[in-house]
């Protein structure tokens, strides 16, 4: 149904209204995970590893246990769980999926595993519990890097395996080699994605309340995905997924992190049936450091071959992945979106992948915004850079050559996705425009004469969202769907609400769903009410993450509206008496085509069918209309971003002068929030830029565990952005949308990155590895002088 | 983080923080260090004195030679002092560059000064400043030069039972200046330099570069001996060994040290 | 160990008993159930606990509430008016955007006031330094800055 978009009320699809959630939030009454009390509750403080592989010999809880206000010490031995594989991908399949203890069975892997948990009447008791229990160690030989730990020789992770080799991912088309072979040049290049941490203000938290009468429990948790929770506890806690409930509160960002079922959201859980009372646990940030899964952490090599005028001709892409010490919800799926990824935007057929991915001793890694694609983009925008330096074309000039055209769509990439829609240069020309490409050369000499070097970075993207076809999940050996689910109930009184089973953290579900119900169902705005992150509510819901809530979940809802609507057509047209094939929708009612006067709202359409007086033949009452969507495909936003730096030779810091961001995600619900996930999308790519790094020591002890090492940056650290847009709609949804939060972080960091190593080829710098924090920068200008 | 049990006591005349130092007690001011340390479980007290209701601490005053500061008064307070801007500009700049501005409300010039930190911007401007410390103990008060305060990490020269309660900074027309290099603005500072230029020569100290605030004595001799500003700055780093950290090498923070000395010496000099 | 003391906390006296070691931000949650400040690190960074003790934005995370015995405190539920009129700041955050999943928010807005008070006219660079100790892992920043400059223009008006 075609909807005049401009012409509507305010609060629909297009409009930048303001929040509904933003009231609570900024009066304080937010309920997040830790602002929740319940009768008798206790807390939870857990003991965790100090050593990166260790033995253990003895535990000693005596000490704590005479604490006054102590009520348990629960280590393997006494939790009552079941220990099992806690994944997600490929759980049955060529994956090595080693079990994982909920506290540790044996042998700690990592620094901040846990190895026992104090329960106490609150959580300052519970910390000094913790730190009375005193666990014996006999350390055992590390390994964190994970070309090390894949090389002969290395100590093992798992002693179980003859190596540290956890997958090995392989994509090659048939003609590369000849490819390869027929090219005029091939460039190399590493390039290192360094190992981040997600940094959710909040950190993780968790409460279990098990009801020992009923068989009942509770979770509330601050997570993305409150039902893979709900299943994975029904399966380690030995109880029926029926009987467990999972409530998600406000929760304060995830970008990933959250999307996982952690070992702390069973241990409250089994805690709680072993006290007989509910048990909170809050993470701390020094514990958030090790104890909440770390992203990217993936070292790639590239080899491209290229014809003189710079077409690429053929790819290669050999990469190691560190998983870190055991497999999370999706830790090897990760490197499977940047094996996807690996061509980008290019026009690149002939292409040869190899992802090893490696255990090591180390806080597993898994989906951190963006989640396989940034590294991906990060090292083939590195790659178009040295081709356009190799070969002496200019930087925008080498991408053009290489884009996927308009006319090429859908577009079969080699690693076997179909790009729905795109026009890449016309993301490229407006970022020129709008950055002032052209006049960069003499902004440049402006800086020389000041003794600084000046640099321009591009980065043209392309993302794969919508997560994902329930099909395409499964040929991944995921062992779960990706589809959506939605619920809209028209209640006697005209309002609605609306049940979908993505799980907001900040990103303005409520808004951008009423607004999306205003548009196709004609309920105003602030008459919806729209539930999330509560398993009592929602059949199942996969929840919030790659950029899947719009483009999935949105058209869950899209169509779960048509039926109530087309259900609200039939009763319209009994009631005024006449056939369905005459009814047309005004936008807000139903009308006898050509005859305002006789015509039914939908508020009054709602009160009839609940009333239920009179009723077409075959219809039940209440409209009320469910549906599960599954994707038919992936979605592909795509942009250009620009940045322009300045070098102060003297200290190596990097000035971001201007910062320029053209990004198509399609069809926009509500310009604010897609703006708002731009901007805050492109400062965590900032940040892996410049700042940020999750750094292990040799021996395994992390080195960056809070905010005072790990550097995520504050307002005065980072620049004002130009955002603007293009618009191609997808194809594969009705609402032709295509998703928005991960692409500021997927484009940031090479046009960053970029734009430093240009600001510095007049020294021959060719490539810099991120973070590029002052004293990385000054080493560089060094080396490059000497 | 959650401190562990302590007791807690607040003082209301300098006397009886001083008895329940020597008692044991750690000295509190305005917990911009300790508190965080004492959270993490690095510091564990039994016992701590408030020195919050000792209104003698509090304030910034002068007479003939100096100006006093009381040592609880805060940096926000001194950042915005005329009276240490006109005579020890580089106090006031450092002052207004510690933490953000919450820390700055709290944190408090003596706290700062008997934390010793060495990445600390305080200490290193009064040592250059040519500052010192009183200090009041069980056998009294006594006077101790900045530069003789601070030892090593976190260590001072404070007797048992010593608290600071003021810093003198001598009144005069030296022209100063405070230049610092971190990563994050809220970073504690990589390598920092004070510089103050007057009649009777140039004066400078570092903060980041040593396991304590160090005296550029090579680079003042350079200066003070008619050398050019060029040969100072070759020879700042001379005697120092800073630490390889995250935030830099051995190299790039002898680097910075000449970078920051010559940008201090240079502002210093425009005032 | 338990000892007593009294804070005014958005105007109102509270009379508690509190052990020594109990920080500010922990006594105005678990015990006043005051949850609208958060924590987010250990170490001062994050300036998610920031609150206003006789006037002045402070660390409630760094501040043990023994010492605010007798002085008082602010925190966001003490922003808005009686009638549910949102303060200026408040109002602005919603208007410009400047808030995604909220948790730092309280924190930022009341640093924000603290800032204005101090700077009313603060260009956009004076407010992002005087920033520096907040940090937003969702906005960006961008319509942060923009909510408290638009606060204090209004501010400035009324």
């Amino acid at each position: 149904m075609a909807v005049d978009y401009t012409t509507q009320a305010a609060g629909g699809i297009g409009d930048a209204v303001l929040r509904k959630e933003d009231r609570k939030f900024v009066t304080g009454e937010g309920r997040y995970v830790d602002d929740l009390k319940l009768p008798g509750m206790l807390h939870a403080a857990f003991v965790r590893s100090p050593f990166g592989h260790a033995r253990i010999t003895s535990i000693d809880a005596a000490a704590a246990l005479a604490l006054p206000g102590v009520h348990a010490v629960l280590t393997h031995e006494s939790l009552p769980v079941e220990t099992g594989v806690l994944s997600a991908s490929n759980p049955g399949g060529d994956v090595r999926h080693p079990e994982q203890a909920i506290l540790v069975k044996e042998i700690a892997r990592y620094v901040g595993e846990p190895v026992a948990m104090v329960i106490a009447d609150d959580r300052y008791l519970a910390r000094d519990g913790a730190d009375l229990v005193h666990v014996e160690y006999d350390p055992l030989p590390v390994v964190v890097d994970a070309e090390k730990a894949l090389e002969a020789g290395a100590p093992l992770v798992h002693a179980e395996y003859d190596s540290n080799l956890v997958k090995t991912l392989e994509h090659h088309t048939d003609g590369f080699d000849d490819a390869m072979a027929k090219a005029s040049k091939v460039i190399k290049l590493r390039v290192d994605n360094q190992r981040l941490t997600p940094s959710a203000m909040e950190t993780r938290g968790c409460i279990g309340d098990w009801q020992d009468a009923t068989g009942e429990v509770t979770l509330y948790t601050s997570t993305q995905v409150a039902h893979f929770v709900r299943t994975f506890v029904s399966i380690v806690c030995g109880t029926s997924e029926a009987k467990v409930r999972v409530v998600t509160p406000d929760v304060g960002g995830g970008f990933g992190a959250k999307l996982n079922t952690y070992r702390e959201e069973f241990a409250v859980c089994a805690a709680s049936h072993a006290v007989g009372r509910p048990v909170k646990w809050i993470e701390d940030r020094t514990e958030a450091g090790v104890a909440t899964i770390h992203g990217r952490a993936q070292v790639q090599y590239y080899e491209v071959g290229v014809t003189d005028e710079g077409k690429i001709v053929a790819l290669k892409f050999d990469a190691i992945q560190n998983n870190g010490a055991y497999n999370m919800l999706l830790t090897p799926s990760i490197s499977h979106l940047t094996l996807f990824m690996v061509p980008g935007l290019y026009d690149i057929q002939d292409i040869s992948i190899r992802i090893r991915q490696a255990f090591t001793n180390t806080t597993p890694t898994d989906a951190y915004r963006g989640a396989g694609r940034p590294e991906a983009t990060h090292g083939i925008e590195r790659l178009m850079d040295a081709i356009a330096d190799e070969l002496g074309i200019d930087a925008a000039e080498i991408r053009r050559r290489n884009f996927i055209k308009p006319e090429q769509f859908p577009y079969s990439s080699a690693t076997g996705l179909i790009y729905d829609s795109g026009s890449y240069d016309e993301n490229l020309d407006a970022a020129l425009e709008l950055s002032d490409y052209a006049g960069f050369e003499a902004r440049r000499a402006e800086s020389e004469a000041k003794g600084k070097y000046r640099g321009i970075g591009l980065s043209t993207y392309v993302e794969v969202c919508g997560l994902a076809p329930s099909a395409v999940t499964a040929a991944l050996g995921i062992g779960a769907p990706g589809w959506e689910h939605s619920t809209v109930r028209l209640h006697p009184t005209g309002k609605a609400t609306v049940i979908t089973g993505t799980s907001p953290h900040g990103q303005g579900h409520a808004t951008s769903w009423s607004q999306i119900t205003q548009t196709e169902l004609g309920i105003p705005f602030e008459d919806v009410e729209v539930i999330h992150g509560d398993t009592a509510f929602q059949p199942y819901g996969l929840g919030t993450y790659g950029s899947r809530s719009l483009a999935v979940g949105g058209i869950a809802l899209y169509r779960s509206l048509g039926k109530v609507r087309e259900k609200a057509r039939e009763l319209a047209a009994h009631l005024l008496e006449c056939s369905v094939d005459d009814m047309e929708w005004t936008g807000t009612a139903w009308q006898v085509k050509g005859s305002p006067d006789r015509s039914k709202t939908i508020q009054e359409l709602a009160y009839a069918g609940w009333t239920s007086a009179s009723l077409p033949e075959g219809i039940e009452p209440v409209l009320e209309a469910t549906t599960f969507h599954d994707p038919p495909n992936f979605t592909f936003p795509s942009g250009t971003h620009v940045c322009e730096v300045e070098i102060d030779p003297d200290t190596g810091r990097i000035e971001i002068l201007k910062y320029t961001a053209v990004d198509d995600c399609g069809n926009v619900i509500n310009p604010l929030i897609v703006d708002g996930q731009v901007h805050g999308g492109i400062i965590q790519g900032l940040g892996q830029a410049l700042f940020e790094e999750t750094v292990y020591a040799e021996d395994g002890q992390m080195l960056t565990p809070t905010f005072v090492e790990y550097l995520v940056p504050s307002a005065a650290d980072v620049p004002e952005m130009t955002l603007s847009r293009t618009t191609t709609p997808s194809p594969s949804n009705p609402l032709g949308v295509k998703g928005i939060g991960e692409a500021g972080t997927i484009g940031a960091s090479a046009a960053i990155v970029n734009a430093a190593v240009d600001a510095l080829s007049g020294l021959g710098v060719r490539h810099i590895e991120m973070p590029m924090q002052p004293a990385r920068i000054w080493n560089v200008i060094q080396e490059a002088k000497s | 983080m959650i401190p562990s049990t302590l007791e807690y006591t607040k003082a209301s005349s300098i006397d009886e923080a001083v008895a329940a130092v020597a008692a044991g007690a750690v000295p509190l001011s305005g917990g911009q260090s300790l508190m965080p340390m004492m959270r993490l479980r690095l510091a564990a007290p039994h016992a701590i004195v408030d020195l919050s209701g000792i209104p003698e601490l509090v304030g910034i005053c002068e007479d003939e030679d100096e100006i006093a500061v009381g040592a609880m008064t805060i940096h926000r307070e001194i950042a915005a002092s005329e009276l240490i801007r006109a005579h020890a500009g580089l106090v006031a700049d450092a002052a207004g560059g510690i933490g953000s501005p919450q820390v700055r409300n709290r944190g408090t010039i003596g706290g700062s000064l008997g934390h010793a930190d060495p990445h600390s911007d305080m200490p290193a401007t009064l040592i250059a400043a040519g500052a010192s410390v009183i200090a009041k103990g069980p056998n009294g008060e006594r006077r101790i030069l900045a530069e003789d305060l601070i030892t090593t990490y976190l260590t001072t020269t404070l007797e048992p039972g010593e608290i600071i309660t003021q810093v003198r900074i001598p009144k005069s027309d030296d022209h100063s200046a405070y230049a610092k290099f971190h990563r994050r603005a809220i970073d504690w500072t990589v390598v920092g330099v004070g510089v103050c230029i007057g009649d009777n020569g140039v004066r400078a100290a570092a903060t980041g570069v040593a396991d304590k605030p160090v005296r550029l004595s090579a680079f003042e001799a350079v200066l003070n001996g008619g050398g050019s500003l060029d040969d100072a700055i070759a020879k700042v780093a001379e005697g120092i060994e800073p630490h390889a950290g995250l935030d830099g090498s051995v190299e790039y923070k002898k680097h910075l040290l000449g970078v920051l000395a010559r940008k201090a010496h240079g502002e210093a000099s425009s005032r | 160990m338990g000892e007593t003391i009294t804070v005014t906390v958005n105007g109102t006296a509270h009379t508690a008993e509190v052990e020594p070691r109990t920080l500010l931000v922990h006594f105005l949650r678990e015990q006043l159930n005051l949850t609208g400040t958060h924590i987010g690190c250990d170490t001062s960074t994050c300036g998610c606990c920031t609150v206003h003790v006789d006037g002045d934005a402070v660390l409630s995370c760094s501040t043990l509430a023994i010492q605010c015995d007798g002085r008082e405190v602010r925190t966001v539920e003490g922003l808005q008016s009686e009638d549910g009129t949102l303060h200026p700041i408040q109002q602005a955050f919603h208007e410009n955007h400047g808030l995604q999943c909220g948790y730092c928010t309280p924190g930022m807005m009341m640093a924000a006031v603290g800032i204005i008070e101090q700077q009313p006219n603060a260009t956009d660079d004076e407010i992002r330094a005087a920033l520096e100790g907040n940090l937003c892992r969702c906005t960006g920043y961008q319509n942060i800055v923009a909510s408290i400059r638009a606060a204090a223009d209004q501010m400035a008006r009324s």
